[in-house]
């Protein structure tokens, strides 16, 4: 891991929560969409709060492409998973939400539920892959 | 006595106008995702395609697949759901609950459309988002 990659991962981290701010910002400030005019949706994408957010979407996008092909999505998830905290942090003092205390045991436990799956094996093997490597299969007949 | 019977019914009527507009999010992503990856499976391995056809030809191998238009759709269609979803609703709500629930839905479709293996551990950590996203909102 050099420095540029921990950059790369940071910018994962963050890119994702400000954008999704910058969307929330964006929407509020259009007051609710009604189901009768859904094409206010496509006004939104225009308005300048939108537009940002769709652009740090895509920083984001292309950081997490960019880091899963040298890191495993095992080490890439838990950055990710960290967007959960960020989002409610600026969710709580940028847009003034209101989060209850079951809401941020819920953000918790959501971010600790990905934090486990990634301690977990991140590959699964097909059967053609498997067929290739007669040696590993061999290993795990003896195994079980 | 009533008032509080209207705030409660406001109440739950709020809960499941968020519940709709959460599960719209979280399908439209899903189908899009399970397209997009079947669509990829599908087409190959991309280096190979591009060794042989050039960048064009593995732009025109993807773009060319119904599987990965149509995934992209279902994905366009999830965004403006996110959109529809944050004018209404609290972004501290909808983006941790529509992202963490669609790594949920996806571990199933996963298993049942892509044939690929969960473990007990990856049920494990989808009941934890499931217990997460029903303590934020409530």
């Amino acid at each position: 891991m050099t420095f540029r990659r921990y950059v790369v991962l940071a910018i994962v981290a963050l890119t994702a929560p400000l954008g999704d701010t910058m969307l929330s910002l964006g929407m509020k400030r259009l007051g609710p969409v009604s189901l009768d005019n859904l094409g206010m949706l496509i006004h939104a994408v225009m308005t300048p709060q939108v537009a940002l957010g769709i652009a740090l979407l895509i920083c984001f996008f292309a950081s997490y492409l960019a880091s899963l092909s040298w890191a495993d999505l095992t080490f890439v998830l838990p950055a990710t998973s960290i967007g959960n905290v960020l989002v409610a942090l600026l969710a709580k003092f940028w847009l003034h939400e209101q989060i209850s205390p079951g809401r941020w045991i819920g953000i918790l436990l959501i971010t600790a539920g990905v934090g486990f799956v990634t301690q977990g094996p991140s590959y699964t093997e097909t059967a053609v892959e498997k067929a290739k490597e007669p040696a590993l299969q061999g290993a795990e007949a003896r195994q079980s | 006595m009533s008032a509080l019977a209207f705030f409660t019914a406001q109440a739950a009527g709020r809960g499941f106008a968020n519940a709709m507009m959460i599960s719209a999010i979280v399908i439209f992503a899903t189908v899009g995702d399970v397209l997009i990856a079947a669509a990829m499976r599908g087409i190959g391995d991309l280096d190979e395609i591009r060794a042989k056809s050039g960048l064009g030809g593995a732009i025109a191998a993807v773009l060319g697949s119904a599987k990965f238009v149509s995934g992209v759709f279902f994905m366009a269609l999830s965004f403006f759901s996110l959109l529809f979803a944050l004018s209404h609703a609290d972004l501290s709500l909808v983006a941790p609950a529509s992202a963490s629930l669609t790594f949920v839905t996806n571990a199933v479709a996963a298993k049942i459309f892509l044939k690929e293996n969960v473990d007990r551990r990856r049920w494990i950590a989808a009941l934890f988002v499931c217990a997460g996203v029903a303590l934020m909102a409530a």
